[in-house]
């Protein structure tokens, strides 16, 4: 028996697609969400095998909640709107593209095509080799200064030069972004707009666009919004 | 235009009444808040905000087979995203015509 969750802020749409795997042999039902949300939370705990999930959702959209998970299930997209099928293809686990409202017989397609996918195999882990070291030099004044990478907590493009923030000192340095994010370990740094990197674990809080980190309030870009979403541990 | 009615539920139900009964429960309960949402949008020229209300009422439309009636609000979604009101009048029709009729569904 597949475990599946149907992810749609309307209630009837979820009753719809509950009727619909009522009708079927080997699926279960084991979560229902309005939002994306309260369905990352429970992924955080749980595994599926299938989402049913809504493309236009408010605040989250359904491809903003595909963004934030890292091995992603199964998916069919369940929308009203026919002009996201081409992107919907674009990510790997999307299986089917349903348009409502649903017919017994084009979800049953679904599920059939569904059946034939194959078992994804893991995703290979990154080789962060070059990133384990918590030392960094840079170039001031035709000094090399070591900081420690863990006590930074910020670094923000500012044209040619980066500034990076530690607990005690800031560093003008002669480079970009994209360079020093290369140097940095991903599972502590993370990019939450074009002119700045945070280190996750120095947030104090996140609201809507922005997050607090020490005195800095933080922009974060909607582009970036969905994969910090996904590294928080929500409760 | 097609009359709003009872066959997509009836064929997806197979003769469930309690679904039946579930999904025109929430049909009655949620359109009205989602006219009134729509109204209020409308009238502050929230543009970004009445499509998502119309998107919102077009899974309704669809229930309640509306077929025209999806292009119209379809069509409608599309204005209001370009910030135009054209095709309000044909979708506010729609409205009326599917409280009406869930007004008289007993089941």
């Amino acid at each position: 028996m597949k475990k599946c969750i149907l992810i749609d802020d309307d209630a009837s749409a979820r009753l719809i697609i509950q009727q619909l795997i009522i009708k079927t042999e080997n699926l279960e039902i084991v979560g229902e969400f309005e939002n994306a949300i309260e369905a990352i939370k429970y992924l955080n705990e749980n595994t599926v095998d299938v989402i049913f999930l809504d493309i236009h959702m408010p605040t989250f959209s359904g491809f903003d909640f595909i963004k934030t998970l890292k091995t992603p299930p199964n998916i069919i997209l369940v929308t009203s709107d026919r002009n996201f099928a081409l992107d919907a293809f674009e990510y790997n686990c999307v299986v089917d593209y349903l348009v409502k409202p649903i017919a017994y017989e084009r979800f049953q397609k679904a599920l059939n095509k569904l059946a034939s996918v194959k078992i994804k195999p893991e995703v290979s882990k990154e080789n962060t080799n070059s990133k384990t070291e918590d030392k960094l030099y840079v170039n001031i004044d035709r000094r090399l200064v070591k900081i420690h990478i863990p006590d930074i907590y910020l670094i923000e493009a500012k044209g040619d030069y980066i500034n990076i923030k530690t607990e005690g000192k800031n560093y003008i340095v002669h480079s970009t972004l994209k360079k020093i994010e290369n140097k940095l370990p991903e599972e502590i740094f993370i990019k939450v707009h074009r002119s700045f990197i945070i280190n996750f674990n120095k947030i104090i809080d996140i609201e809507d666009n922005s997050v607090l980190i020490k005195q800095d309030i933080i922009p974060v870009s909607r582009s970036n919004r969905s994969e910090l979403m996904r590294r928080l541990n929500l409760l | 235009m097609s009359d709003p009615n009872l066959n997509y539920i009836k064929e997806l139900s197979g003769g469930d009444v309690e679904f039946e009964k579930k999904i025109v429960t929430i049909l009655k309960e949620e359109l009205p808040v989602e006219i009134h949402a729509y109204f209020k949008h409308f009238r502050n020229q929230d543009f970004i905000k009445t499509a998502e209300i119309v998107h919102k009422i077009k899974h309704k439309i669809s229930i309640l087979g509306l077929e025209k009636g999806c292009q119209i609000a379809n069509l409608y979604e599309q204005k209001l995203r370009e910030e135009k009101t054209e095709g309000n009048q044909r979708f506010e029709i729609l409205l009326e015509q599917m409280t009406l009729f869930l007004k008289k569904v007993t089941l």
